[in-house]
């Protein structure tokens, strides 16, 4: 095994880490603004690529060029969520809370096998194609871009929640409501804009996947995992942390699938997880 | 809390409400004439998988009704029940019965096992963490050789002798009554855990962890115990429904979807309750195999749509479950 091997894994292994790290602040986002997780995030993720990939069908939109109306679509569909589902249940218990996201994914993804059969599709001839090579190692554009877009997102989210105003009143909201709320901020709009927003991340992410992924309805599941292990690893509602655990899940996936065994690849991710939250409960930058 | 503690002392079973004792001595009578009244294969079907869901979602009831740590890979203990009877009946021609029980001591070491080191883990991070372990123990099933990895067991068939070998080819009616019979006493144990001191001890530290340790109550220790609790029931489930169906593979026994069914299941119909699970398993797995029969098996996955609506409006109008349309007071114990 030569060192170009490793640093090729190394390499891909960030790339996926980007990923990860989007569609898990999508997650950890919503999170921290009303402690509710969202066990439909793999489904949402779903939703994205089959958004990306029937306005390519239909509409002969590239992926890229449609991340606008993918996000519009993602956004609109989390305000919805929001208002028909969410604003009902966010005094309930944390049983029926998880109960109802896990209703809204069964739901979702049993909706797109009614609809577009479990079969498994692709984005023949996308803008994005071939691959770089840089000092020997090669890089799938597809995923080069994908990478550069979400990690791009990302630090606009966090530019966008640390420095705006609205980002400002988002936190205020996800530290004391009721002390929000005197304030002025109607907290049932910034759940909606947080709903907004987490799954317009997600959207991005899954426009971006749609180039180089097979698009079937239980796609989103094992992204949806990786990002619970992120947001779990980063500590719940950090939005730093989902990046540095993002990075942490993309190494030990592409490392470990070359070191040890790649058919065991979920498995060491979730033997690190276990280590981590058993030795740090609160995960790495919880508060 | 405390004066409860003390009538779980001094209250006998027999105390219980005489409506209630009728209803359930009818309601059993019923069950064990039903098959006399030749129903169609799917009826007995239709009941059977009630029996299994009725007590798997009671499993889960025990975790999280009781405890209050809510498990999202409890089918692992199904798959190992159900691999572990299998594995030795197929290897070694060891009589399932026996399996069963080794499934259960297996179960039990699992939870053990996997209960020590999640003690820490409290809420969003027992969910998840058990949710991993779910998904985990299918990747390793899925390429353990020795158990025939990702193509599964096939149980080798024998008519000579249905009682020992639990295979039952001509009716159904057989793997009802067994079905029954491990649904009444589960049930039953589980109605007297739940009056038990251990079942007060569960729900003191599921209501308050902190006021329970000042109790005195180790918590840590009821915590492993309603865990391992939770696996004896669940495991017989997955020996039974492996000779029920005779071909078992790590994506149907270690399906996640089991564990979330299971936990739809009881929150559809009340957790922390004895009758909780038993009301939802009435309503939704009838409701999933009749629109399963009803919308044939097209890849249409209209059941999966109808059940997900459905919890979501449980979810908003009834947070507590449907037995919150009982009265209270038929349901709990009741002096005289």
């Amino acid at each position: 095994m030569t060192i170009e091997i490793i640093i090729q894994a190394i390499v891909s292994g960030l790339l996926m880490g980007f990923i990860y790290a989007l569609i898990a602040a999508g997650l950890s986002l919503i999170f921290g603004l009303m402690e509710i997780v969202n066990f439909a995030h793999g489904e949402h993720l779903m939703l994205s690529m089959f958004s990306s990939f029937w306005l390519w069908t239909l509409l002969g939109l590239d992926p890229i060029i449609s991340i606008p109306i993918t996000m519009l679509i993602l956004a609109i569909s989390g305000i919805l969520t929001h208002y028909l589902l969410i604003r009902y249940i966010l005094k309930a218990k944390m049983l029926v809370q998880i109960c109802a996201t896990f209703g809204l994914s069964i739901f979702l993804r049993s909706l797109a096998q009614f609809l577009w059969t479990p079969d498994f599709r692709y984005i023949a001839n996308p803008l994005l194609e071939g691959r770089l090579e840089i000092a020997g190692i090669f890089i799938g554009q597809p995923q080069f871009y994908a990478s550069l877009v979400c990690l791009l997102s990302f630090l606009l989210l966090y530019l966008f929640v640390n420095k705006s105003e609205t980002g400002l009143a988002l936190q205020a909201t996800a530290q004391d409501r009721e002390a929000a709320e005197t304030l002025g901020i109607n907290s049932n709009k910034m759940f909606a804009l947080g709903w907004a927003l987490g799954l317009s991340c997600v959207s991005i992410a899954g426009a971006m996947m749609s180039n180089f992924f097979f698009i079937f309805p239980d796609v989103g599941v094992h992204f949806a995992l990786f990002a619970f292990v992120a947001v779990a690893l980063g500590g719940f509602g950090s939005i730093i942390g989902c990046l540095v655990a993002g990075i942490i899940i993309g190494l030990v996936e592409s490392l470990g699938g070359l070191l040890i065994d790649p058919s065991y690849k979920l498995l060491y991710v979730f033997f690190i997880y276990l280590i981590i939250v058993i030795y740090r409960p609160q995960g790495l930058f919880g508060r | 809390m405390n004066s409860n503690l003390q009538n779980a002392k001094l209250e006998p079973l027999w105390h219980t409400n005489k409506i209630v004792i009728a209803l359930i001595f009818f309601l059993v009578a019923s069950l064990l004439f039903f098959p006399f009244i030749n129903p169609s294969n799917f009826q007995l079907h239709l009941m059977i998988m009630i029996f299994m869901y009725a007590v798997m979602a009671q499993s889960w009831n025990v975790i999280a009704g009781f405890s209050g740590q809510i498990s999202l890979g409890h089918v692992i203990f199904f798959g190992i029940g159900g691999y572990t009877s299998s594995f030795f009946y197929v290897e070694y021609g060891i009589s399932p019965w026996i399996g069963i029980i080794i499934g259960i001591f297996f179960s039990s070491l699992v939870a053990i096992a996997i209960g020590i080191p999640m003690l820490r883990l409290s809420g969003h991070y027992f969910a998840i963490a058990t949710l991993l372990i779910g998904f985990s123990f299918q990747i390793i099933f899925q390429r353990w050789d020795l158990i025939g990895a990702a193509s599964g067991l096939w149980i080798p068939l024998n008519w000579d002798n249905p009682w020992l070998t639990l295979q039952f080819h001509e009716s159904k009616i057989p793997y009802y009554y067994i079905f029954l019979i491990v649904f009444l006493l589960s049930y039953f144990y589980i109605w007297i855990l739940y009056r038990s001191k251990i079942g007060f001890k569960l729900r003191a530290i599921r209501d308050d962890p902190q006021a329970a340790t000042s109790l005195g109550i180790p918590v840590a220790k009821y915590k492993i115990i309603a865990f391992v609790i939770s696996a004896i029931l669940m495991s017989p489930m997955g020996s039974l429904f492996a000779q029920y169906i005779l071909v078992i593979e790590p994506a149907r026994m270690f399906d996640i979807e089991i564990s979330i069914i299971v936990l739809l299941i009881a929150v559809m119909g009340g957790v922390g309750n004895v009758w909780g699970p038993l009301i939802g398993t009435i309503i939704l797995i009838p409701l999933s195999e009749y629109t399963r029969v009803f919308f044939g098996g097209t890849g249409g996955s209209v059941d999966l749509i109808i059940y997900g609506i459905l919890i979501m409006l449980i979810c908003i109008f009834r947070p507590n479950g449907l037995i919150s349309f009982f009265p209270k007071n038929i349901l709990e114990r009741k002096k005289f």
